[in-house]
């Protein structure tokens, strides 16, 4: 008995020096990616050695590239300008396939069952749905006519619980509940009304909610997920209580969207201002000034920070507000054109990307201090498998 | 209000015609063309900024694409106005913050022919 096993971890051990150090197993749970958005790349990094482990070239027009994960966090499925849809294996560090779907893409969205990848598209405006194993094409949702004839641009796509994708339809001002169970006849729910030019939308991180922003008009959409009968309802109607808005050189962004011990913490749309709104009655509660119109607001996940960039000509700064005493507490530079921000998954360390200075400036996000900085080619999205994990993401 | 500032808008961007003219009647030579630093910014704007919307490459996103074959059917001025003054119920911003009207005129043309590479 002795001797046998003795003889097992001999030739375990000798099963495990024949293997070669680049097959040695690894985890992603602290892997990423960054897009580098004028050449068409992404860099794999890591966030524990604060390094990049690879470059991957061929992925087409990446200039609103984003990235939804597998959830077994191994897969990056990047959304690509021009229609690409590239399937990137993240341990192999190698593109495992790729399509081009369309022939004009803003993003897309992973279904609860990882089985299933949306993209949602400007032309031709619609929901396109593929396999996420073989990026095999199951099924098209084209969305409704605009003024102009052609199908509406989809913007604000989300996951939500019951394998359901969530949409706003920026020409036609909809929203729209598309059931994925069976994703090669999905089921499709309209709402109509819900005000002018929805530009992006989020759903709360339970899932409950989906909201889109409204470009035309101050206010937001809001569907109950678990009482769709209820219809879409309008809230912080007239923010602006009619004052004329800025001019907006850069559409706010509100994936990120910080919801934070309860209050959600939103972009002004053409204000130098955060909104924070009450989640239980969805009513707004302070606004907190801040350096420009925001693009993101993303919380640490620990909920006590809300981290705000800006849009151009403002967008070489970042300002942390405290959830708490709801102010700002601190304006970084980290560099021009900072385009994005990403939490490690616990939030001890932020990276940004400063597109016009070709870096990624890591912050710890305690003491403000900076802990790396990398080079990347005008580097935009920021993308961290712990994504693979949330809802609407 | 609004009546006022766009007359200002207007009044502005008649004045820059203005001295724009004026300065390239004195020197014998149309003047509109920017230095070439501030022909690389623009480019680097178009590139980037009316990317944001348009397109990196722009071949159009939220806004309509920007290609030679998108903006042949349109007159070059009304170009220049869109770029200048915005384009109000849509989400086009007036850029004149950032753009004069010979340097968006100097832009249109470049759009026009497809030559928007920085050198």
């Amino acid at each position: 008995m002795r001797r046998s096993l003795h003889e097992s971890f001999k030739a375990l051990f000798l099963l495990l020096i024949a293997v070669p150090a680049a097959a040695q197993l690894r985890g992603t749970g602290d892997l990423g990616v960054v897009v580098e958005r004028a050449t068409g790349r992404v860099q794999i990094v890591d966030t524990t050695t604060r390094a990049a482990l690879a470059t991957i070239d061929g992925l087409g027009d990446l200039s609103h590239a984003s990235v939804v994960y597998s959830r077994d966090g191994r897969y990056a499925y990047v959304f690509g300008r021009d229609g690409g849809l590239t399937k990137v294996d993240i341990l192999a560090q190698r593109i495992d396939r790729r399509i081009v779907q369309a022939g004009n893409s803003i993003g897309g969205a992973i279904s609860q069952d990882g089985r299933v990848v949306a993209a949602q598209n400007y032309t031709p405006g619609g929901v396109k749905l593929f396999a996420a194993d073989t990026l095999e094409f199951l099924s098209e949702v084209r969305a409704t006519p605009g003024p102009d004839g052609a199908p509406s641009k989809v913007v604000g796509l989300a996951d939500a619980p019951g394998g359901k994708f969530v949409a706003s339809l920026f020409d036609t001002g909809e929203i729209w509940v598309i059931d994925a169970a069976n994703p090669r006849a999905p089921n499709v729910e309209k709402f109509g009304n819900v005000g002018k030019q929805p530009y992006d939308g989020l759903v709360t991180p339970d899932g409950r909610y989906y909201i889109a922003g409204l470009f035309g008009e101050d206010g937001l959409a809001l569907l109950d997920l678990w009482h769709t009968e209820r219809g879409v309802r309008r809230i912080l109607d007239k923010y602006g209580k009619g004052d004329e808005k800025l001019p907006v050189y850069k559409m706010p962004h509100l994936r990120g969207w910080a919801i934070a011990g309860g209050y959600a913490f939103l972009p002004a749309v053409g204000r130098h201002e955060v909104l924070v709104v009450d989640t239980r009655d969805w009513k707004e509660v302070a606004r907190v000034p801040v350096a420009g119109q925001p693009v993101f607001a993303i919380a640490r996940p620990d909920a006590r920070q809300v981290w705000v960039n800006f849009a151009f000509p403002d967008n070489g700064q970042v300002q942390v507000i405290d959830t708490e005493s709801r102010a700002v507490v601190k304006t970084l530079v980290p560099g021009r054109a900072v385009l994005h921000l990403e939490f490690t998954p616990r939030g001890e360390a932020v990276w940004i990307s400063a597109r016009d200075d070709d870096r990624v400036v890591v912050y710890d996000t305690a003491t403000y201090l900076t802990l790396a900085t990398l080079p990347v080619d005008a580097p935009s999205g920021i993308f961290f498998t712990a994504r693979a994990a949330r809802m609407g993401f | 209000m609004t009546a006022i500032a766009r007359a200002m808008g207007a009044a502005l961007a008649a004045a820059g015609l203005f001295a724009v003219s004026a300065l390239g009647a004195s020197g014998g030579e149309p003047s509109s063309a920017p230095s070439p630093s501030r022909e690389r910014e623009l480019l680097a704007l178009l590139k980037q900024d009316c990317g944001s919307c348009h397109g990196m490459r722009l071949t159009g996103g939220l806004g309509p694409a920007l290609t030679p074959a998108a903006l042949r059917t349109k007159p070059a001025e009304s170009l220049v106005a869109t770029i200048v003054s915005g384009r109000p119920g849509t989400a086009m911003p007036p850029w004149r913050r950032f753009v004069s009207e010979a340097e968006a005129r100097w832009l249109v043309a470049r759009m026009v022919s497809g030559d928007v590479n920085a050198p």
